[in-house]
């Protein structure tokens, strides 16, 4: 063996650990993440067609199974572009501005995500429920929001609220306002800009960001579970009915209408990671572009 | 969650913060006012005067019985399981997070970009899902309940269980957290230590733990407050005891099916207060990491 190659086997050395170690270390994250990430799905598949395809397609025409799917996504339906209208809005006055209170601002739109699930349903019950600040005057009016769908859509938009923003932020943050800057400066107004410019920009982040937020809305569970009432075919939505078939032990349907889910947070993860593997590549492409041409791709 | 997404993106440089040194940039986009304000409504309406309710109901008590509601024995003991159960499974996603990024950052393996993309899976799987199928696996007649039980070992509907089902929950938030860190990590360094004689634990002990620990210690505690506030995935495996396996979400819910809108609002507004100090804490740790990356 030549002298410069022992040289480089020394250093490789010296910044990664010897085969065993490695293959010892990957063995023991992938036997972490089978127990704790395959085993649970495959748990659900299992379930699910424990008695067979014809047992569990009966499970998912259950008139009650599909008013939970309708009810679930209608709940998404209004919860996910109110989120977005928000994240997009708030994301060009932090990112775009410099202001007092700003810290402060990013802070509270966090802080559902803090929020004990259980306490975001709570709150609603407090300002809409029956012994609630509006309660005399809505059941005087005769609408009703806890226990019924409005206050479900209300409870889902509360834990969902910050996932555009907090996706959008940073990434326009980084990107700055030069070229939205520009374009003004050329004569284009607000809206054009935003379009034509900014959105461009944005449009994998966004994406990124309602992807993560409609399986939130989809598979919220505590804060939905506090104003919903379980009223069967009502107001339940799919992890609601999942809750009720399981505690009736029909472990078959409730593992079939789980199953449904499982597949959501599936192509989630599927669409999430081809965005990411894009974004990747775009990156990559930029930074191999000459130095005296950086932003052109 | 914020992702790969946002942190890798190039930032702008010296011309854009000139631009804003000199106040010319607040002048020029236009939606400043419409923007920020239908923000801040919005947040008022969805999020802060919901809340508000919270503490004005909470007034309706006097002090007594605020502090009989919030430390009655069975409360009690609710903070102990949730709080004991959220530090073990945080502590436990820490070690194992810690491994799952170095390995995913690391080293090359056939599949890796599977297992990578399926560390987000608790994000994104409905928690009453996750709640009923580790219940499955891991009750007297499952995979692994089937394994344990001749040994004496019941996991499901003991706070045995409710640590697995914290644990499931809170794994995304370690890895995603020292991820991008241990991916910018210069090598130069680790380079340097071993050429100055250090051994390869050596260098993992003062040159690379050191750099990550700002990140680890972000993951830890997002991971620790997401657990202390997780109801869907914990009531299916926990069996519910009252002073045994009860956690205190599940208190609240109760005493809201009793009609005890104080007592509950009580116990929510002690949550409230801890998840806020755990948010403001964790902001600090942010702030901190950037400032360590940023020196």
């Amino acid at each position: 063996m030549s002298a410069p190659s022992k040289i480089i086997r020394r250093a490789q050395a010296g910044t990664t650990e010897s085969v065993w170690v490695r293959w010892l270390l990957i063995a023991i994250a992938l036997a972490f993440m089978f127990l704790f990430l395959v085993l649970p799905l495959a748990a659900v598949a299992t379930e699910a067609l424990r008695k067979g395809v014809g047992a569990y397609l009966e499970a998912l025409k259950e008139p009650d199974a599909w008013s939970a799917i309708r009810l679930t996504l209608i709940t998404a339906a209004i919860s996910v572009p109110l989120n977005l209208v928000f994240g997009v809005a708030a994301a060009w006055a932090i990112a775009k501005f410099e202001f007092r209170g700003k810290a402060f601002l990013t802070t509270l739109v966090d802080l559902p995500f803090a929020v004990s699930p259980v306490v975001a349903g709570l709150i609603y019950v407090l300002v809409f429920g029956a012994q609630g600040w509006f309660g005399p005057w809505l059941a005087e009016h005769d609408i009703k929001i806890i226990f019924a769908v409005p206050g479900i859509v209300l409870a889902t938009v509360f834990v969902t609220f910050p996932f555009i923003a907090r996706e959008l932020v940073p990434l326009m943050q980084a990107q700055g306002t030069d070229e939205e800057q520009a374009a003004i400066v050329l004569g284009a107004t607000g809206w054009q800009t935003f379009w034509r410019v900014t959105l461009p920009n944005i449009k994998w982040g966004l994406l990124y960001g309602v992807i993560l937020c409609n399986a939130r809305a989809m598979g919220e569970f505590g804060a939905v579970s506090v104003v919903s009432g379980h009223i069967r075919g009502q107001t339940n939505t799919m992890p609601l009915h999942v809750e009720v078939l399981y505690n009736e032990y029909q472990s078959v349907a409730a593992f079939a209408v789980a199953s449904l889910l499982a597949i959501l947070a599936l192509v989630t993860l599927v669409i999430k990671s081809v965005i990411e593997w894009r974004h990747e590549r775009e990156m990559k492409a930029i930074a191999e572009l000459p130095p005296e041409r950086p932003t052109q791709a | 969650m914020s992702g790969a997404v946002s942190s890798a993106l190039p930032s702008s440089g010296a011309p854009l913060s000139r631009v804003n040194r000199a106040g010319g940039a607040r002048r020029v986009l236009p939606g400043f006012h419409i923007t920020l304000g239908f923000s801040i409504f919005y947040l008022c309406l969805i999020v802060l005067i919901p809340l508000s309710a919270l503490v004005f109901k909470t007034f309706t008590l006097s002090w007594e019985q605020f502090w009989v509601a919030v430390t009655s024995p069975r409360v009690m003991a609710s903070y102990r399981l949730t709080f004991g159960a959220s530090l073990i499974a945080a502590l436990v996603n820490a070690v194992f997070g810690l491994l799952v990024a170095w390995v995913l950052v690391r080293y090359k393996f056939p599949g890796k970009r599977i297992v990578d993309a399926l560390v987000d899976l608790p994000f994104a799987l409905p928690t009453a899902v996750a709640g009923i199928s580790l219940t499955a696996l891991l009750a007297g007649n499952g995979w692994i309940g089937q394994l344990l039980e001749p040994h004496g070992i019941k996991l499901a509907f003991t706070p045995a269980g409710i640590v697995i089902a914290l644990i499931f929950i809170g794994l995304p938030f370690v890895v995603r957290t020292v991820q991008p860190v241990l991916e910018d990590a210069e090598k130069e360094l680790e380079e340097a230590a071993t050429s100055l004689g250090a051994t390869r634990l050596q260098t993992f002990t003062k040159v690379i733990f050191p750099s990550i620990a700002p990140a680890l210690l972000t993951g830890f505690a997002m991971a620790f407050a997401r657990a202390i506030g997780e109801y869907g995935s914990v009531i299916f495996i926990a069996g519910n005891m009252p002073m045994i396996s009860e956690i205190t979400p599940l208190i609240i819910i109760g005493k809201l099916e009793q009609y005890d809108f104080a007592g509950a609002t009580a116990v929510a507004l002690v949550m409230l207060v801890i998840s806020f100090i755990l948010l403001l804490v964790i902001n600090g740790l942010q702030a901190w990491q950037r400032r360590r990356a940023g020196a």
